[in-house]
This record gives structure tokens, sequence and C-alpha cells, in this order.
């Protein structure tokens, strides 16, 4: 008989090749000193790769709702809701979500990931189509396929390549999702949303849009890239996370859709596992509150975001995309040479990711930076710094070496 | 092969050659990811393509069950029918 992990020899190979260049794939926090230091292998180091985009993970409001959560509801609910019912706190963090996209409907789930099930498999069935960006995160990717739906992926951001495939697709007798990232985790890039809408006015699909890494971020009221460009109306379905800017686990589907909150019914991923435990609903609600009351968060991370941005672009590195985004990518060479500066970063005190294929798009090889509201301006700086000496010297000299 | 399966193999070993990296020979019988030992993302990547030259949409539910380069020409010929 074959044994079932055989196939993962490779896996193990490459595993052992990224442990020989001196990295772990994941360090160990030993502790964590605040939403952007930790100590690491001993060092006090800077976390520049944990999506803590609004710096909420050490908020005192946000502990004490969770330990008063705690010790009133208890460490785990032990089931999913339509089992065991749900918890008044579950139903209030859905009404304080669906207030603050201003959407009529909210459903909460254990993670993010779940969310993109969830909806998908909730939203389509085998007679619809559902069209991807080509970008679309794992948890879309697996959300589609577990919906049965007919699934046709578009290129990258291509509005035009979409109504291509609508129109070549025609009328299909099932319904059509078009789904889409406010901003695409690896390189930063936001969809350009107002030319999808042209699309969807043309053909007359339902959309949704995954704001994982853009709820609480963009937009006037921090509703996500729908809010920025002013065109939450056209957002039939909008995803989040509280894995980013609420700094807890579990994730939502919200609409304004009269049968949304049949979902809940059509959806296993929300039907069959646990709801999130009371202090995460509670960290997250507190969490969304203080987003609300504090909209200068978002201006303290469009500050940081164009610091960083420009002072890495000011060293000739090239980056994931041309706007400032609070996800910054560095673009490098190869997947050994990216090894080699990551480990270096972390050795000089800044953790960022590292991201390779086939997890990036076209191949690429990333040291992607997260950037926080919570940074200080030395922070980023001394991130500055670091790159300059780590990345920019290592770039250059590969050219100026390829050059020779 | 018939000439029409011929000459689909033709264009698609031409499409795939950008991601065949290891200059794999392709046969009818070529397992496309598993010789040419390509991850996921450049199979779909590579079948944006074939579907941007002959102009038709290849679901990714298809691709489950399409693993030989006979496989993608059966089809690209079924799909072109439509
Ligand atoms: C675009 C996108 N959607 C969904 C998720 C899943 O979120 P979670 O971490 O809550 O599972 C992530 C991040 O991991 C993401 O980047």
């Amino acid at each position: 008989m074959v044994d079932l992990l055989d196939k993962n020899k490779a896996l193990m190979e490459r595993m052992q090749r990224v442990a020989q260049a001196g990295s772990r794939v994941g360090p160990v926090n030993e502790k964590l000193l605040s939403p952007t230091r930790a100590m690491i292998d001993g060092r006090d180091t800077i976390l520049a790769g944990t999506n803590n985009y609004m710096g909420v993970t050490f908020e005192a409001s946000c502990i004490e709702a969770g330990q008063r959560a705690l010790a009133e509801h208890g460490t785990g609910t032990t089931g999913s809701r339509i089992a065991n019912g749900s918890y008044a706190i579950h139903e209030e963090l859905e009404r304080e979500l669906a207030g603050f996209l201003g959407m009529k409907h909210c459903i909460v789930f254990s993670t993010g990931y779940q969310a993109n099930l969830g909806m998908m498999a909730g939203l389509a069935g085998p007679k619809d189509t559902i069209f991807l960006d080509a970008d679309s995160h794992s948890s879309i990717y697996d959300g589609c396929t577990l919906s049965g739906a007919q699934l046709v992926r578009f290129r990258h951001n291509d509005a035009a390549d979409l109504d291509k495939r609508l129109t070549r697709m025609g009328d299909t007798g099932g319904g059509h999702l078009v789904v889409l990232e406010g901003i695409y985790s690896m390189l930063g890039d936001r969809a350009p949303l107002a030319d999808f809408v042209e699309v969807k006015k043309k053909h007359g699909f339902q959309l949704l849009v995954d704001e994982a890494h853009s709820f609480g971020v963009l937009g006037p009221n921090g509703c996500g890239l729908a809010d920025e460009a002013g065109l939450m109306h056209e957002a039939d379905f909008v995803v989040g996370t509280f894995s980013k800017s609420i700094g807890a686990i579990g994730g939502f589907g919200a609409s304004n859709h009269p049968l949304f909150e049949t979902v809940r019914y059509s959806s296993k991923p929300y039907m069959f596992t646990a709801s999130p435990s009371p202090a995460s609903v509670a960290t997250a609600t507190a969490a969304v509150k203080l987003l609300a009351r504090e909209p200068e968060r978002r201006d303290r991370l469009q500050a940081n975001s164009a610091r960083l941005f420009h002072g890495l672009r000011g060293l000739g590195l090239e980056l994931g995309c041309d706007e400032v985004s609070p996800v910054i990518a560095v673009k490098c060479a190869d997947e050994p040479s990216t090894l080699v500066m990551w480990n270096e970063l972390l050795a000089a005190g800044v953790y960022v990711n590292i991201a390779l294929p086939p997890g990036t798009p076209g191949k690429l090889c990333l040291l992607r930076c997260s950037v926080s509201a919570a940074h200080t301006e030395a922070e980023i700086d001394r991130i500055i710094e670091l790159f300059a000496t780590v990345v920019a010297g290592k770039q250059l000299t590969a050219a100026s070496a390829a050059g020779a | 092969m018939t000439d029409d399966e011929q000459e689909i193999f033709d264009k698609l070993s031409e499409l795939l050659q950008p991601f065949n990296e290891k200059q794999v020979e392709l046969k009818p019988q070529t397992e496309i990811a598993v010789d040419l030992a390509i991850d996921s993302v450049s199979v779909m990547d590579f079948v944006m393509e074939v579907e941007d030259h002959f102009d038709m949409d290849i679901p990714l539910n298809v691709l489950s069950d399409t693993h030989t380069m006979k496989d993608l020409i059966s089809v690209v010929q079924a799909r072109k029918k439509t």
C-alpha cells in the first residue's frame, strides 16, 4: 500500500532547504511586547508582517471586554449556533458590524477562511457560475470548489477580461457571482471597483467583495474598498475577517439582501462548526466600536504606509504595486536570495513575511511588509534602514555582478 | 491523432512552452502538472492562455479531470463545437 505522505517528500526537502538556510517557516514569538514588537530569538524585534493594521491587539477596552466575556460566558461555546443556540454577544457583534457597514444583515463565522467557504457555498450551487479573480485568496478558491458551482477565473484586476468572459458565457440559466478582493494580500493592490461596476451594470451579476485586508482600513467610514470608491450600494455581499484590523479571530459576511439570513442554513461552514468563543466575540465587538470611535487610526495607518512605501521606493526597490497601501511587498530575484535576506532582516531586528510561489502571483518571491497604525515613525524609519543595508545592498550587488 | 488533434496539440505545446522550464519533451500522454513539475497556479495560468487563444471558457471544475495533453485536447475539441 502507498504511504499517503510519500507525495510530500519534495515538500520535506524544501522545508529542509529552508531550515538549512537558517530560517524557520514562521518564527516563534517568545513574548509579545506590543502590537508592533515581540521577542524573537531573544531579540526585541519590530513586527512588520502581522496584518495588525489598526494596532488594536493590546487595547485596554478590547482586553477588558474579552476578560469580562471569559468570566461571564466561559471559555468556549461547545458547539454551533444551529445546534447549541446563539449567545447574546454573537447577536450583539452582528448588529454592531451591520451598523458599522450600514448594511441590514450580518452573519459571523468562526474564521475569515470559513466566512469565504460559508459565503460561496451558501450563495452558489451547482447550477450557478462564479467568476473569480485569478489572484484570489485560497479561501475563495476553496469556497468556490465547495459550492459546486461552475468556476471561471478571469485575469487579475482586468474588468475587460471579465466582460469578455461574461459575454462569452451568456445566459446559463443559473446565477452569476463575481468575487473580488478589496486589497490583494500579496501585492497590496486594490481592485479597480468602478470598472467592475460598469461591467456589473452591463451584465447584471451579483458582486461579492472580500474586504479581508481593507475592512477597517479604507474608506471614509472604514468599511473597505467599496466605501473608499463610494460604491457600497454595488457590493451585494461583503466578507471580512477579524484576524487583521480587528485583532481577534473570526470572520463575517454582510448584505442587504432580504433573503440573506437563510445563508445560515444553506452554509455548512456555518452550521457544522463551533461558533466563535465568547472572548473572541467580545474583543471583536470592542474593536469594531473602537474603530468607529477612533477614525484617526486610519489616518495614522495611511501616513505610516506612505512613509514606508516612499522610503522603500526611494531605495530603488521594486514594489508590488504603485499605490500606497498597508501591504507593501518588495520583489526579489529568486528563492535562495529571498531566504537569505529574510533571515538577515530578522537577525537585524525586523520581522516581515516571506512569500514564495505558488502562494504568490506570477511566481514572485516577495519580502512582504504590513504596516500598522501602531508603528511609530522611528519604527518605520528603522525598517527602511534595515531594508537599505540588507536588501538594497544585495539587489545592487546581484545586479552589478550580473553586469560584470 | 487526427489532423485536428495534431493541430490542437501543436498549439497547446506552443502555449505551454513558457511554463515548461525544464524543457520536458511534450507528448499526448504527458501529464502536464506532474511531468513538467509545475504548480497548480501555473497550470491555471497556462489554461488561461489556452482559453484566450481558442476564445473559449474552460471552467476550473473541468481541470480536476484533465491531466494529460490528450485530455486537454479533448476538452478543447468538445468546447470548440459548442
Ligand atoms: C483575502 C483573504 N481572505 C480571507 C482570509 C482568511 O482570514 P482568516 O485569517 O480570518 O481565516 C485572508 C487571510 O488570511 C485573506 O487574506
